[in-house]
């Protein structure tokens, strides 16, 4: 027993080796961030700085800021909007099944694996014709959009697990489908939303497709942005190091403070919801 | 019972979602293949007909096209597999019993939440490939552990620079694979391995005969989730070298020949194969999961 006990301690030299895979490219962006200037070579980039300097960071937020800003307020309502949509049609698909609603579904969730170069070109010929190119605004729209059969989905699997007898009880009461929805589903939907939230959040701040054929210059969100700050030649290594952290720290910060519901969006999408 | 209205009204709760979904999933795609068959080149459109000619020459007749292809395989070889066998690795690591299990967890998934951007364009340094005085990155690291024989061109490797963005994409997709097996690993009963190990079946011999066949529909869903990124690729390999011929994809292709070629024609044929590849996969997924489901 003493010898098994031992042995199990050896499983922590791979976890240990894996743990310092994943945090290699974490390493760099912080080591290479916070060295002055002057420290910054290609030659000591895995070295530690000699001191906490604030250079590259104060020099990347100046290039980013707008369009970090930009993700902001195309971000906000995006997961917002399609949250809300997203927990109607769950709701109305899982409570009130119609004729056709299982030829509907297998439908939208397609939907949410199509590769969008297969409709890119009417994208963007549809956001021309009604005004919408080049604004955040359409940004938004297509992310609610194409955000609709996940959300609607989380909503889904989660409500089909409250049991049916709830709902059968605020009716008798006389409550109709709306009022059953404000007043008894909504309360306890809470977990569902933050998933739903969260996972919205974190695939539009990270998207690049949409956004890079649908904005202009003035309307980059921050991976346009650091993508093209990556690709210049003129804005040193070092900074692009430190702008790869800022446009990573929102969805960091997420995952490290709503880990749990972050991955319970990760499963849906698997379709183990 | 569902009165008449409550019928109607969630109709009408529902109707304006899925009219956007037919319309922007379906009308669009319809409106794609439209384009497809079209001779449009340059900014106005044009739909004079010209049958398959976008995908014959695509497929027969386009050197790039065939680089994609090659590209394609190599990249979903390496990257579905690499995830695989990494992501079961940390998974069966961590269902010993360690302590700290939860803390390795979360910090092998920390990658998921962050962009293929940032990813690339950390990896674009990490994976300099400047050899003598100018070198850097992994390279680097590799010459001061005296690891010399891992030093390599990364991504400018002839013919095979594709697979160093796997290994990226490895980095950030494993812990996703890892999360889907630990998943699978709790849901087999514990009596199962129990009974095995009365009967004195060693821990591998557990794994080889029980565990393995029963993760089986997690490596499944795994495979065809992984399958249709690696189909998809697009930011990362833009994050880290940019458009370049060697490491091209049809998305990439895609991409380049609409928007900065203005050969719409040519890019919606690229865009409906990679949707019909696409289809191949997901959808007979589509169809057993939802039996499954059904049947519970």
């Amino acid at each position: 027993m003493k010898l098994a006990l031992e042995r199990k301690h050896l499983l922590y030299i791979p976890l240990f080796l894996a743990a310092v895979f994943f945090l290699v490219p974490m390493y760099i962006m912080l080591v290479t961030g916070f060295k002055g200037f002057e420290e910054v070579s290609l030659r000591t980039m895995w070295d530690l700085p000699s001191g906490i300097k604030l250079d590259n960071f104060i020099e990347a937020f100046d290039k980013l800021s707008p369009h970090m800003w930009n993700s902001v307020r195309m971000v906000v309502p995006a997961a917002i909007i399609s949250s809300i949509l997203g927990s109607i049609n769950g709701y109305v698909l899982s409570k009130y099944r119609f004729r056709g609603s299982n030829v509907i579904f297998p439908l939208i969730l397609f939907g949410m694996f199509i590769p969008y170069q297969s409709i890119l070109i009417p994208l963007v010929e549809f956001m021309r014709n009604i005004g919408l190119y080049g604004t955040i605004s359409g940004l938004v729209l297509t992310h609610v959009i194409y955000g609709l059969p996940i959300t609607t989905l989380t909503f889904y699997n989660y409500y089909a697990t409250i049991p049916g007898e709830l709902l059968e009880a605020s009716r008798i009461d006389g409550a109709g489908m709306l009022r059953s929805y404000w007043y008894i589903l909504l309360p306890i939907s809470l977990p569902a939303f933050v998933v739903v939230l969260i996972w919205q959040f974190t695939s539009a701040w990270n998207d690049f497709l949409f956004a890079v054929v649908l904005t202009s210059q003035q309307t980059w969100p921050v991976t346009v942005a650091l993508n093209n700050m990556a690709g210049s030649q003129i804005i040193a290594w070092n900074v692009q190091m430190a702008g790869s952290f800022l446009a990573a720290l929102p969805t960091l910060l997420v995952y490290i403070f709503l880990g749990n519901y972050f991955l319970r969006g990760l499963m849906a999408g698997a379709l183990k919801g | 019972m569902i009165s008449r209205g409550e019928r109607l009204l969630s109709l009408a709760i529902v109707t304006p979602s899925m009219l956007a979904i037919a319309i922007f999933v379906y009308g669009f795609i319809l409106w794609s293949t439209r384009v497809s068959v079209s001779a449009w080149k340059g900014l106005l459109p044009d739909y004079s007909f010209v049958g398959l000619d976008n995908f014959k020459n695509l497929l027969f007749n386009d050197p790039r096209f065939i680089i994609d292809i090659r590209n394609t395989v190599i990249f979903t070889v390496v990257f579905v597999g690499g995830s695989l066998i990494f992501g079961l690795t940390l998974a069966i690591l961590l269902d010993q019993g360690l302590r700290g299990e939860s803390f390795f967890r979360s910090l092998y998934l920390f990658p998921m939440a962050i962009s293929f951007i940032v990813t690339g364009v950390v990896w674009r340094w990490l994976m300099n490939p400047a050899m003598g005085s100018r070198m850097s990155g992994l390279n680097l690291l590799f010459d001061n552990m005296g690891l010399d024989f891992l030093i390599n061109r990364w991504y400018t490797t002839p013919n095979w620079g594709i697979a160093s963005i796997a290994l990226a994409a490895i980095w950030q997709m494993s812990g996703y694979v890892m999360a889907m097996y630990i998943g699978g690993l709790r849901g087999i009963p514990h009596e199962l391995r129990e009974a095995a190990r009365v009967d004195g079946a060693s821990e591998p011999q557990i794994y080889r005969h029980i565990v393995l066949p029963m993760l089986w529909p997690v490596t499944l869903s795994a495979l065809i989730i992984l399958g249709h990124i690696s189909l998809k690729v697009f930011d990362l390999i833009v994050a880290v070298v940019g458009k370049q011929l060697p490491l091209d994809v049809p998305a990439i292709y895609m991409w380049q020949t609409t928007f900065d070629g203005y050969f719409f024609g040519r890019g919606a044929a690229i865009g409906i194969l990679l949707l019909i590849s696409v289809a191949v996969l997901i959808i007979p997924y589509l169809i057993y999961t939802l039996r499954q489901e059904n049947q519970l």
